[in-house]
């Protein structure tokens, strides 16, 4: 159950295929920075602004807006896209992603860009800034949600654990952690690599309420967050399984695609993709 | 006044510094000046916080835990999520105190540092206790002879080392209303308290405790006490007059004092507990070799570790005592032209 309607899953299918679009051209424009997981979690992203968070794009300081962290900088593509789809700024601005000047860096800054929230990009380090602010709401009474993106791969770095420690000790009901499980790091399979199975049980065991959803699924995502938006006693974590690459079909599974930008022709042929897929969302309502 | 010494000179008096030479000049460790600025900067703040990693008793949180227990919290051993988490807390408006030894934090946490504090530009401060050698038996591992190179290299951060009780209680306060990101460091071990309530402070104001017009000593942390003793013995073993700047912000430092300090005297002895290298002295080298060249002679450790010992054994032994300090004014003396 979600409480979504109909149209308003047309609107967000649509908004999310706008997202991915704007991903392939910053990427391209750009000529380099990380192509599989932006578009992995475009559907994620579009279901926080779209439907899920409070917040107002026009006045991006208000106090009371939800927080949303992204805790793997990395994959910057797909706030900014979403950003500037959902009203932050000029969608032509994304031509501008890890240009000279631009305030939309390889690696989101929060001094160039406030409405971003965190400077992110050395990974394992969003979740503990999260915690930080969640229990700073709890404190002055403030009913705003934090959410936090965070990547399987980071999952790796011990800081991340001991922001889960934290967020256990003070039941913050008011954090949600979303992890983007891709299972593909730069230098390959995350279980090849260095394996985070059982991922689910060591939040359990952590004392986190764990929720698994399709990540690339927007009504099921949506559906999940709430659910766990809800939860009281614990801080909760979405485990958003996602396809690396989804939405373009010669990137969907392949690691190689983690850190890397397609080129021209690789950009038409994406493009070309998602302007289809955007006919079969209208064709199917 | 004991008998047998000279009355403070001007600039002593203009700083209303204690009698430095009396016998019962009193000996507190600078920590419990950091507790006590705490709890009174937490009396006019409530968003003023104190973030503990299982140190609450050395670093003296104690007193601010117990005055303001809902301004209170604590993380267990993690001086990575020390920094984090303050960072995340102050992005709702809190102003954070994250206090460890200052081997773990910054040591640790320098990466989260840069990031979170620094470039993201957050209003977090870093108490950093048992710094130096004279934390004495506990070893090299919990002697933080290093952070004030690893603090002062990072842009838009403010790194203070007072020289006693008194100062680290002004410099917690002045700190907690000062917006950005800042790093106050001190020590473990009881020390001599030069100043008084009355002597002033401001950030980025270097003091001059004592005139003199052959050798300026420069000096920050507990050894502007070693400084004065060694400003005495100059004047009366081998007539060497030296001034003695109180050099407490090492980050913005006060350039012009460091300048004034060259022209007036002619040589320099930089005094810092710390390595040589990378550290305060090295930035007043950095000034002058742009500004005013003159000789400087520095103290510190020479590019080594420290050890298990009685902690000003230990400052003798690696070379910052105050009859290092005599001999490396006379070097720096005899050089001068």
């Amino acid at each position: 159950m979600h409480s979504l309607t109909a149209e308003n899953l047309t609107e967000l299918k649509l908004k999310a295929n706008d997202v991915r679009q704007g991903i392939i051209r910053s990427l391209l424009a750009a000529g380099s920075g990380h192509s599989a997981g932006p578009l992995d979690m475009s559907d994620v992203f579009t279901a926080l602004y779209g439907h899920l968070m409070r917040h107002d794009p026009s006045n991006p300081q208000w106090p009371e807006r939800d927080r949303l962290l992204l805790s793997c900088g990395h994959i910057a593509p797909v706030r900014y896209s979403a950003m500037a789809n959902f009203g932050y700024f000029p969608v032509e601005e994304l031509l501008t992603l890890r240009k000279f000047g631009s305030r939309l860096q390889g690696h989101p800054e929060r001094v160039s860009l406030p409405s971003v929230e965190t400077t992110s990009g050395p990974l394992g380090e969003g979740l503990a800034q999260g915690v930080g602010m969640a229990l700073g709401a709890k404190m002055d009474g403030k009913d705003f949600h934090v959410w936090v993106v965070t990547s399987d791969a980071e999952h790796q770095c011990g800081l991340h654990w001991e922001a889960v420690l934290t967020g256990a000790k003070f039941k913050l009901n008011n954090l949600t952690a979303i992890v983007d499980r891709n299972f593909i790091q730069i230098d390959g399979s995350t279980e090849d690599v260095m394996p985070l199975e059982p991922f689910a049980q060591k939040y359990r065991a952590f004392n986190w309420e764990v929720f698994e959803c399709d990540g690339n699924d927007i009504a099921e995502f949506i559906a999940t967050a709430e659910r766990a938006r809800s939860y009281k006693g614990k801080p909760q974590v979405i485990i958003a399984n996602t396809i690396p690459g989804k939405g373009v079909s010669y990137m969907e599974g392949d690691y190689l695609w983690h850190g890397k930008p397609p080129n021209a022709a690789q950009a038409d042929e994406a493009l070309r993709e998602l302007a289809a897929e955007r006919e079969r969302i209208l064709a199917h309502e | 006044m004991s008998s047998g010494t000279p009355v403070l000179d001007a600039a002593a008096q203009r700083m209303h510094l204690a009698d430095y030479r009396a016998a019962d000049l009193k000996l507190v460790p600078t920590r419990n000046g950091f507790g006590e600025g705490l709890i009174e900067a937490g009396s006019r703040s409530r968003d003023v916080l104190g973030i503990c990693a299982d140190l609450s008793e050395s670093t003296r949180f104690e007193g601010f835990k117990k005055a303001y227990p809902e301004q209170y919290i604590e993380i267990g051993v993690s001086e990575q999520m020390l920094v984090a988490m303050a960072g995340g807390l102050a992005a709702v408006g809190k102003i954070p105190w994250i206090a460890s030894y200052a081997m773990f934090n910054p040591g640790r946490s320098w990466e989260q540092v840069r990031t979170i504090m620094a470039l993201n530009e957050t209003n977090v401060k870093i108490a950093g206790a048992h710094a130096g050698v004279s934390v004495g038996p506990d070893g090299a591992t919990h002697q933080a002879i290093e952070d004030i190179a690893i603090m002062r290299v990072i842009p838009h951060m403010t790194v203070v080392v007072p020289c006693d009780s008194v100062q680290t209680k002004k410099a917690a306060i002045a700190l907690s209303e000062m917006w950005g990101p800042v790093y106050l460091r001190f020590g473990r071990e009881k020390s001599a308290v030069i100043t008084t309530d009355e002597t002033p402070f401001e950030i980025g104001k270097a003091q001059i405790l004592r005139e003199g017009n052959d050798v300026a000593i420069i000096a920050c942390g507990i050894l502007v006490y070693n400084s004065l003793v060694a400003a005495d013995r100059l004047s009366a073993q081998h007539g060497i007059e030296c001034r003695v700047v109180n050099n407490h912000t090492v980050k913005p430092m006060d350039e012009a004092a460091v300048v004034d300090a060259a022209r007036s005297c002619g040589s320099i002895v930089t005094v810092e507990e710390h390595q040589r290298q990378a550290g305060m002295g090295s930035r007043v080298a950095e000034i002058l070799a742009q500004h005013h060249p003159v000789p400087i002679e520095f103290i510190g450790v020479d590019d080594r570790f420290g050890q298990s010992g009685d902690p000003f054994e230990l400052v003798e032994y690696y070379g910052m005592g105050a009859d290092s300090i005599v001999e490396a004014a006379r070097r720096a003396h005899s050089r001068k032209k």
